[in-house]
């Protein structure tokens, strides 16, 4: 429903939002269920799931054709890219609330725990054999926790990790130039070098999971650190597949001669995106791996 | 900011015209795009949620007209108290907002609609679903969370029900419907506003939504978090908030309350910038004070990240602790100041007048400065120590909520509901309504000052007699404010069926704002072209032009 030939554009009304809301809430309803035992519950997630992705592909493919179609103008793409642009801020906030937790228990809870401040009684009538440490290998009571018997080293896999995302944001660079410059072949080889280091990184990362569950017995039960390890690096692992499944998407545009120097927005958005995953890396990289002492 | 609109794609466009109204049908509202359509959907869910809240609130009345257990189990009761702080907050004050910002926003800067109008539709239809996991919560076995709205951990991790996975998903789906509404907002007013209007020619309403959706992006992640972690610590083991692997109950109530202050303003500068539209109008005087309206609707917002802990000045921390954050939260108090000061001083010597939107923008000022007032006290450590899980933390935070954000709402939708519908409302009934309500607020939420010195504490079903009389005055007053709100749906409804017609653009006669340049009721579509800077300027409610 455009309104004014020159100058606004509102686009038509759309099913996909309504699609959307429904897939969401049996993927969510369905997966609360699954979790007290309900086997219905697991389905309607699988469902939801396939609903969403659906509704994800449908409206997105709807913007892609109006767009091609040249159905917008500058002040959509602008809208899109302030929208891109919050929404990432909106993501780092998700990822401090993991960060702050993980300072928290670092600074506050676990000293507090051992006695330091005034919390000498805290710690003589709870837990008297706990000293402080960091990462807690230890915990306060380890029968009920998974007791790690190592760490994962900083200098292995997650410094080769972080090569390799570097790298990526090198690759995606370069291929950005090449979209400027209407180097095609370069674009291509960029875009599929990313893809390519964004999936090893993960591919390692599956790798150091294996490694910490089966030979570390470092897991998501292994007190507050094994948690905000775990959720952290997997929430990162996460935004690295679904950043990796856009690119993909990304290049098929590429393929089929979509993208102009001055009209990208969508390269533009998964660009800033990649990056965005890239810096939590290094936040992880440097606070969860390296400087734990 | 504003992309001009006249260098804007004379060249990319190949799509003809059709620029047509409504789709007929009830696919019309599934579907829309329009910013109006998905604004009344915000106000009717708003209102619904409101009357299921409300519901709830007469529960606990009820329970508590009395000393003694008398109509529902505790754990019931304290169903009752979680749910009704939920769904007020998350159901009925949150979106309400979210409407009126979609309603208004767009003509007041001048614009043709929402920046991301598929997205805006999707925000909405977010609600209703999540609503249903929320409230369905309450028919699963073991019933629904009885955690306090605040969920705190361990109350809600190792002791909860099972429902309360449905509810962490619920907030899961509100928290990603407000920041999508809100991450709207910024593109819609950073990028749709009339190129001829300045950022400080914005009015107050759009400045502080502006500002509201900032600190939704910035919060409602938090909020996010916080629930992915109870829902990991309660099903796959971690142990954030377990002490015994490290963790600690009280890390849930910071990060809980780093997002909850920063809630609780965002429930706050929206109705401080509806009341900023409302008074000049009615005074006849441009706004006092525009620009420190501005200055400290941004101080608001920035302190609001910095006080949190003043929710947990009871939980053992240190002494430097509680100062900084007792220092820090009366600090608040200067900018908030300001803004009831630049009210007031709208009105000195104004030629006043007292329709009814006005009356509501004035018990406004006055019942949410006692909100803030019995606020200060409350920062105050030493008396916090006194006060803190009272009746009077309940009587401050209703002041500030029911009296300050909805009155504000409903002040608002007195102001545009004419503009909306092209109707005036029954007056006299109006009238009727603001004295009934406002008298019977009072009733509800005064004595619960006292009670709250006196020691009751909150979150009971049941209290030793010494309490009984004001208990019983203040459940009077509650079932009188609960009917109140009948009322109010039948003059809105009938306003919207059988109201008297207003011709006029400009429905109260000395309002300023580019909202009121076009037709009454309302086109379907706001602006389709770019209104000029002189008409901005002339139209600016808080320059003297
Ligand atoms: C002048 C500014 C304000 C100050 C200094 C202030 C201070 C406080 C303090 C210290 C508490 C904690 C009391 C306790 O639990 O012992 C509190 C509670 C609360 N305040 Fe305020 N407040 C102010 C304004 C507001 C506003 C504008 C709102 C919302 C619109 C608000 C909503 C609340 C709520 C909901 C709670 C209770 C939370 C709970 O425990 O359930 N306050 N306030
Ligand atoms: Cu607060």
């Amino acid at each position: 429903m455009q309104q004014s030939k020159d100058q606004y554009y509102v686009p038509e009304g759309s099913y996909w939002p309504i699609v959307g809301s429904i897939g969401m809430a049996f993927l969510l309803g369905g997966f609360a269920s699954s979790l007290h035992g309900s086997g219905l519950g697991a389905g309607l997630a699988v469902l939801g799931l396939v609903i969403v992705v659906f509704m994800v592909f449908g409206w997105m493919g709807q913007v892609v054709s109006e767009s091609e179609g040249g159905y917008y103008n500058q002040q959509v793409g602008k809208s899109f890219r302030i929208g891109m642009g919050w929404f990432i801020f909106s993501e780092v906030m998700f990822f401090a609330a993991f960060f702050g937790a993980m300072f928290y228990a670092r600074e506050f809870s676990i000293p507090w725990l051992a006695g330091e401040g005034n919390n000498m009684w805290t710690a003589k009538l709870l837990w008297p054999e706990f000293s402080a440490n960091w990462p807690l290998v230890k915990m306060p009571n380890p029968e009920t926790f998974a007791v790690p018997s190592a760490l994962v080293h900083a200098w292995g896999i997650p410094a080769i990790n972080t090569m390799l995302l570097l790298c990526s944001g090198a690759t995606l660079t370069w291929a950005h130039w090449a979209l400027y410059n209407k180097k095609r072949d370069q674009l291509i080889y960029g875009m599929i070098a990313t893809i390519t280091l964004g999936v090893i990184f993960l591919g390692f990362q599956a790798y150091e999971y294996a490694h910490a569950y089966g030979d570390l017995n470092l897991k998501m039960t292994s007190g507050v650190y094994g948690s905000t390890f775990f959720l952290l690096t997997g929430f990162h692992g996460f935004h690295v597949t679904l950043g990796t499944v856009m690119l993909i998407c990304i290049l098929m545009r590429i393929i089929r001669g979509h993208f102009t120097p001055e009209n990208h927005f969508a390269f533009e958005a998964v660009a800033w995106y990649w990056h965005f995953v890239d810096v939590v890396w290094l936040g992880l990289f440097i606070y969860v791996y390296w400087f734990t002492g | 900011m504003a992309t001009t609109t006249t260098e804007i794609e004379a060249d990319i466009h190949a799509h003809d015209d059709h620029n047509h109204g409504p789709e007929p049908g009830l696919m019309r509202w599934v579907k829309t795009t329009n910013h109006k359509d998905i604004g009344y959907l915000y106000m009717w869910f708003a209102f619904s949620m409101l009357l299921i809240g409300g519901a709830m609130a007469m529960v606990i009345r009820l329970e508590l007209l009395m000393p003694g257990l008398q109509y529902v189990e505790p754990q019931f009761f304290n169903q009752m108290t979680t749910m009704h702080g939920l769904i007020m907050v998350f159901g009925a004050i949150m979106p309400a907002f979210v409407g009126l910002a979609n309603i208004m926003i767009p003509p007041m800067i001048g614009g043709p609609d929402m920046a991301l109008p598929r997205m805006n539709n999707w925000s909405f239809w977010i609600l209703p679903f999540a609503g249903a996991m929320l409230l369905s919560t309450m028919f699963m076995e073991g019933g629904g969370p009885a955690f306090g709205w605040t969920f705190y951990a361990p109350l809600s991790t190792t002791f909860a029900p099972d429902s309360t996975d449905f509810f962490i998903f619920a907030i899961h789906m509100l928290g990603f419907s407000s920041i999508m509404g809100a991450i709207n907002i910024i593109a819609t007013v950073m990028n749709l506003r009339a190129s001829g209007m300045k950022l400080m020619d914005m009015p107050l309403f759009v400045w502080t939504w502006f500002i509201t959706a900032f600190l939704l992006i910035a919060a409602m992640p938090v909020l996010a978090g916080a629930v992915t972690m109870m829902l990991t610590d309660r099903n796959f083991g971690t142990s954030f908030f377990d002490a015994a692997g490290g963790g600690d109950p009280v890390m849930f109530q910071h990060i809980f309350w780093f997002f909850g202050h920063p809630e609780v303003y965002i429930m706050i500068l929206p109705a401080f910038g509806i009341v900023s539209q409302i008074i000049p109008t009615f005074a006849r005087k441009p706004l006092f004070g525009y620009s420190s309206m501005v200055y400290a609707t941004a101080s608001i917002a920035i302190l609001s990240f910095v006080v949190w802990a003043h929710h947990m000045f009871l939980t053992g921390m240190p002494v430097a602790g509680q100062m900084y954050f007792m220092y820090a939260t009366i600090l608040i108090s200067v900018p908030t100041g300001v803004k009831v000061f630049n009210w007031v001083t709208t009105m000195w010597r104004g030629s006043m007048s007292f329709e009814i939107p006005m009356m509501w923008a004035v018990a406004f000022v006055i019942l949410f400065t006692i909100g803030g007032l019995s606020g200060l006290m409350l920062g105050i450590v030493p008396a916090d120590i006194q006060y803190h899980d009272t009746y009077f933390v309940v009587a401050h935070f209703h002041y500030v909520l029911v009296t300050g954000a909805l009155f504000s709402i409903i002040a608002g939708v007195f102001y545009w509901l004419p503009k909306w519908c092209g109707n005036m409302f029954n007056e006299k009934l109006a009238t009727i309504h603001f004295w009934w309500a406002v008298i019977s607020v009072n009733v509800l939420f005064f004595p619960m000052h006292f009670l709250g010195l006196a020691g009751m504490p909150r979150r009971i079903p049941d209290y030793s007699l010494q309490f009984a009389d004001f208990n019983w005055i203040a459940s009077i007053g509650g079932f009188a404010f609960g009917l109140s709100f009948i009322l109010l749906a039948y003059i809105v409804v009938d306003c919207i069926r059988n109201g008297k017609p207003v011709k006029e653009a400009r429905v109260w006669e000395s309002a300023k704002g580019l909202e009121w340049t076009l037709p009454t009721p309302a086109p379907y579509h706001t602006f389709t072209e770019e209104p000029p800077r002189e008409l901005i300027l002339k139209e600016s409610s808080h320059s003297a032009h």
